[in-house]
C-alpha cells in the first residue's frame, strides 16, 4: 500500500502555499483576507518594476483612475495651499455673522462669506478647507503607521515561516473578523484621554492585519519564484533573498492597497469624529465633527452645515477609491493585455 | 575520479495524506571534467527534479533524496547547507529555462552579475562592477556599459538569457547545469545561445550538464547522452552511437519525430503514439510498454534491468531495435 510507485504520468499535484483555513472564523473575516489573497498573488509573477510600469500604462487608460487621481491631486492641493486658499482664519468668530446668529437662525451666504456661517459665527467655508488639511494628516498617518506595523509582522512571517507564521497569522485572523469599526471605537474608548493620535492609532492598528496578511501572501508566493529559485542556485545567503528577493518583489500589492487603506482611514477617522471620539478640541476644524456636531444638532436650522462636510467626505473618499480599484485591476494578470 | 558522479540518485515526493510518486528513479550517470552530458526525455520525467537535488534545492519538506552525488569525490547530499550553499555558484552553476522570471525584476542587471562576485570571491562592488561588465560582454552582450545599469525587462529575451549565462559563469564553476536554456527562446535565438554555451565550455573548459525535451539540441553539443523515462535512464551512449543506432524503442521514437534535412521529402514524421500519461509504474514492468511497438511478454512482468552494450552504452530494454537497422 505504502510502497512509492512511479508513474511519470500521473503529476502529483503540487503543493499548496496555504494550508486550508479551520471553521470558526467569521464570513467577514473570510472574504476580506480571500481579497487580500488575491492582491497578494496578482503581483506574484514578475513584481517591480515591470510590473508597476505595465499597471501604470494600464492606469492611464483607464477613466476611473484619471477621475480618482485628479480629485486626490485637487483634495492634496487644497491641504497644502489652505491658508491662501481660505477666504478666513477657521478659528475666528466675526462679529457680522454672530450677531446674525440665534436658536432658530444660522446665516447663509453673505458677502464674504460664500457658503455662510457655522454655529458659532466662523466662515464654513474656510473650516472646509482647513478640515482637509486634518483628513490628509489623520488618514496618511494611519496609513502610514498600519503600513509600517503590518509590513514588518508580514515580513517576519513571510520569511520565518513555521510557529511564528502561525501564530502571527491566527492574530490577523482574529483582528479581522472584527469589524473595523467597532475596533477602533473599542481602542478610542479605552485611551483615557482622546486626542487625535487616538484616532490615528486606532485606525492604524485597525489596518495591521490587512498589510501583515497581504505582504507575507506575496512573501509566500515570492518565494515560489523563479528569480528566488535562481538566486539560491547561485548561493545567495538567506538574509539577502529576504531582504532583496522576497521583500521588494511582494511590496508592489502593498503600494496598491495602501491607496485603498487610505479611503478606509479617512472614512474611520471621521467616523470616529462623527461619534465625538476624535479631539475634544472643538476649534479645529474636522470633517467628521463638523457633521456630527453641527451638522446634526443643527440640521433642522441649517442642513449645509451636514451637506457640505459630508459630501466632502464622500468625494475625498471616492478618489481613493477609484484609483485604488483601478490599480488593483490593473496589476491583475487576469486583465493583462 | 570523476568530476561529478551521480549514484542511485532517487527523490520521491510524499505528502500527507497521498500516495508517495517516484519522480527521479535511482538514477545513475558520470561526469567527467570538461565534458558535456544530456539528460533527454519528455516533460515531466524527471529532469529538472534530478537537478535540482543535485543541487540541493528540492523544498525541505514533502520529499526524500536518497543515494549519493559524489562531486570530486564530496557527497553534496551530506553537506551541511551553509557549505552547500557556498558552493552553489561557486562549484557548479545553474541555468533556468525562463531567462525573464530567473532575473530579480528591481535589481539591475550589473548588479545581479556583482552580487554573486561579492558572494563568492569577496569582491568590492566597484571591482565586482568592472568584472561584470566584461562578463557582459564575453557572452556577446552589446553596449555592456549600458546595460549593466539597465533591469532586466529593459532588455531582450536573448540577452537575458546571455546575462543569466554570464552570472553562472562568473565565478569559473567546475560544472555548468543548463535546464532547458533556450526552451523559452526564439529559434533564432536559440542555435545562439547553443552556440554561445558550446564557446564557452570549450574555452573554460566546464563541465556541462545539458538538460532537454529536444534532441536537436543534444545533437551537436553533447559527448554522452542519457535518456530518461519515467524517472530512470533508460538508455545512455555517446552522441554518435546514439544518433547513428538508437537501441532503445523510445529513444528510437524521439529520434524519428525530429525533423531532420536528409530526411526524404515528403515523408511523414513518426510521433510517438500515446502520452506519458499511458505509463504504467517501473514496478508492474517496463513504464514504457504501453507505448511501445517492440513489446514482448517479459517486458511487463517486472522492471528491465539496465545493462551495458557493446558499444560502451547502458540499455534498459528487453526487445531492442536491432542494431542493423539503421535510422531512416
Ligand atoms: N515539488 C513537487 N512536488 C510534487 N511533485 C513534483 C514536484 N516537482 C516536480 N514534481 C513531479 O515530478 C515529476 C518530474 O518533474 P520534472 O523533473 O519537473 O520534469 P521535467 O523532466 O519536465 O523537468 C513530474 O511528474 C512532476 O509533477
Ligand atoms: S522493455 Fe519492452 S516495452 Fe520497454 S521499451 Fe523495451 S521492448 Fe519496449
Ligand atoms: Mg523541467
Amino acid at each position: 500500500m505504502t510502497e512509492p510507485t512511479t508513474q511519470a504520468g500521473t503529476p502529483a499535484p503540487r503543493r499548496k502555499d496555504e494550508r486550508p483555513d479551520r471553521g470558526n472564523v467569521t464570513r467577514l473575516g473570510d472574504r476580506k483576507k480571500a481579497r487580500l489573497e488575491e492582491l497578494a498573488q496578482a503581483s506574484a509573477g514578475k513584481g517591480g518594476v515591470s510590473l508597476l510600469r505595465d499597471a501604470l500604462r494600464r492606469l492611464r487608460r483607464n477613466p476611473a483612475a484619471i477621475v480618482g487621481a485628479t480629485i486626490i491631486a485637487l483634495f492634496v492641493l487644497v491641504a497644502i495651499f489652505a491658508p491662501l486658499i481660505a477666504p478666513h482664519d477657521p478659528v475666528q468668530r466675526f462679529d457680522e455673522l454672530t450677531s446674525r446668529l440665534s436658536a432658530d437662525t444660522i446665516p447663509g451666504p453673505s458677502d464674504g462669506f460664500p457658503l455662510g456661517s457655522d454655529e458659532l459665527g466662523r466662515d464654513l467655508l474656510s473650516r472646509l478647507i482647513y478640515g482637509s488639511r486634518q483628513t490628509l494628516f489623520v488618514g496618511v498617518f494611519a496609513t502610514l503607521i498600519g503600513l509600517a506595523i503590518g509590513v514588518l509582522l508580514g515580513a517576519i512571517a513571510g520569511a520565518f515561516g513555521g510557529w511564528v507564521d502561525n501564530i502571527l497569522m491566527r492574530v490577523t485572523d482574529v483582528m479581522l473578523a472584527l469589524p473595523a469599526l467597532l475596533l477602533a471605537i473599542t481602542l478610542v474608548a479605552l485611551a483615557s484621554r482622546s486626542s487625535q493620535w487616538t484616532v490615528i492609532l486606532a485606525v492604524a492598528i485597525v489596518n495591521v492585519p490587512v498589510f501583515a496578511r497581504l505582504l507575507r501572501g506575496s512573501m509566500l508566493a515570492q518565494r515560489e519564484s523563479d528569480h528566488v529559485l535562481a538566486a539560491r542556485a547561485l548561493g545567495v545567503k538567506k538574509r539577502s533573498i529576504v531582504l532583496r528577493h522576497m521583500l521588494p518583489n511582494a511590496m508592489t500589492a502593498v503600494i496598491v492597497q495602501a491607496t485603498l487603506t487610505l479611503s478606509v482611514a479617512i472614512i474611520e477617522a471621521a467616523s470616529l469624529s462623527f461619534l465625538g471620539l476624535g479631539d475634544p478640541d472643538r476649534d479645529r476644524a474636522e470633517w467628521g465633527a463638523m457633521l456630527g456636531d453641527a451638522g446634526v444638532r443643527y440640521f433642522e436650522v441649517r442642513p449645509e452645515l451636514a451637506y457640505y462636510p459630508a459630501l466632502a467626505i464622500i468625494v475625498v473618499a471616492l478618489g481613493f477609491t477609484l484609483l485604488g480599484e483601478a490599480m488593483r485591476e490593473a496589476l491583475d494578470p487576469k486583465n493583462r493585455r | 575520479m570523476s568530476l561529478l558522479d551521480v549514484r542511485d540518485l532517487s527523490v520521491v515526493f510524499q505528502r500527507r495524506g497521498e500516495r508517495p510518486f517516484t519522480a527521479v528513479d535511482k538514477v545513475s550517470f558520470t561526469v567527467e571534467p570538461g565534458q558535456t552530458v544530456g539528460l533527454v526525455g519528455e516533460s515531466g520525467c524527471g529532469k529538472s527534479v534530478t537537478s535540482l537535488a543535485i543541487m540541493g534545492l528540492l523544498p525541505k519538506r514533502g520529499n526524500k533524496v536518497t543515494g549519493e552525488v559524489l562531486f570530486e569525490g564530496t557527497d553534496l547530499l551530506k553537506l551541511r547547507p551553509d557549505d552547500m550553499r557556498d558552493r552553489r555558484g561557486r562549484d557548479i552553476g545553474m541555468i533556468f529555462q525562463d531567462p525573464l522570471s530567473s532575473l530579480n525584476p528591481v535589481i539591475p542587471i550589473g548588479v545581479q552579475v556583482a552580487e554573486v562576485l561579492e558572494r563568492h570571491q569577496g569582491r568590492e562592488r566597484k571591482q565586482a562592477l568592472r568584472e561584470a561588465r566584461e562578463l557582459l560582454d564575453a557572452v556577446g552582450i552589446p553596449d555592456p556599459d549600458r546595460r549593466l545599469k539597465e533591469y532586466p525587462h529593459q532588455i531582450s529575451g536573448g540577452m537575458r538569457q546571455r546575462a543569466l549565462i554570464a552570472i553562472a559563469l562568473a565565478c569559473k564553476p567546475r560544472l555548468l547545469i543548463a535546464d532547458e536554456p533556450t526552451t523559452a527562446l526564439d529559434v533564432t535565438i536559440q542555435a545562439q545561445i547553443l552556440t554561445l554555451l558550446k564557446q564557452l565550455v570549450d574555452d573554460t573548459g566546464t563541465a556541462l550538464i545539458m538538460i532537454t525535451h529536444d534532441l536537436g539540441v543534444v545533437a551537436g553539443l553533447c559527448d554522452t547522452v542519457n535518456v530518461l523515462y519515467g524517472g530512470k535512464v533508460v538508455e545512455r551512449a555517446r552522441r554518435h552511437e546514439l544518433f547513428g543506432q538508437p537501441r532503445h524503442p523510445y529513444t528510437h521514437g524521439l529520434l524519428n519525430s525530429v525533423p531532420r534535412l536528409d530526411s526524404i521529402r515528403g515523408e511523414r514524421l513518426h510521433a510517438i503514439r500515446g502520452s506519458v500519461a499511458d505509463n504504467i509504474p517501473w514496478t508492474e514492468g517496463c513504464a514504457f510498454a504501453p507505448r511501445c511497438d517492440n513489446v514482448v511478454d517479459a517486458c511487463l512482468e517486472g522492471p528491465p534491468p539496465l545493462e551495458p552494450t557493446a558499444t560502451g552504452g547502458d540499455l534498459r530494454c528487453n526487445n531492442p531495435v536491432s542494431e542493423e537497422v539503421a535510422v531512416p
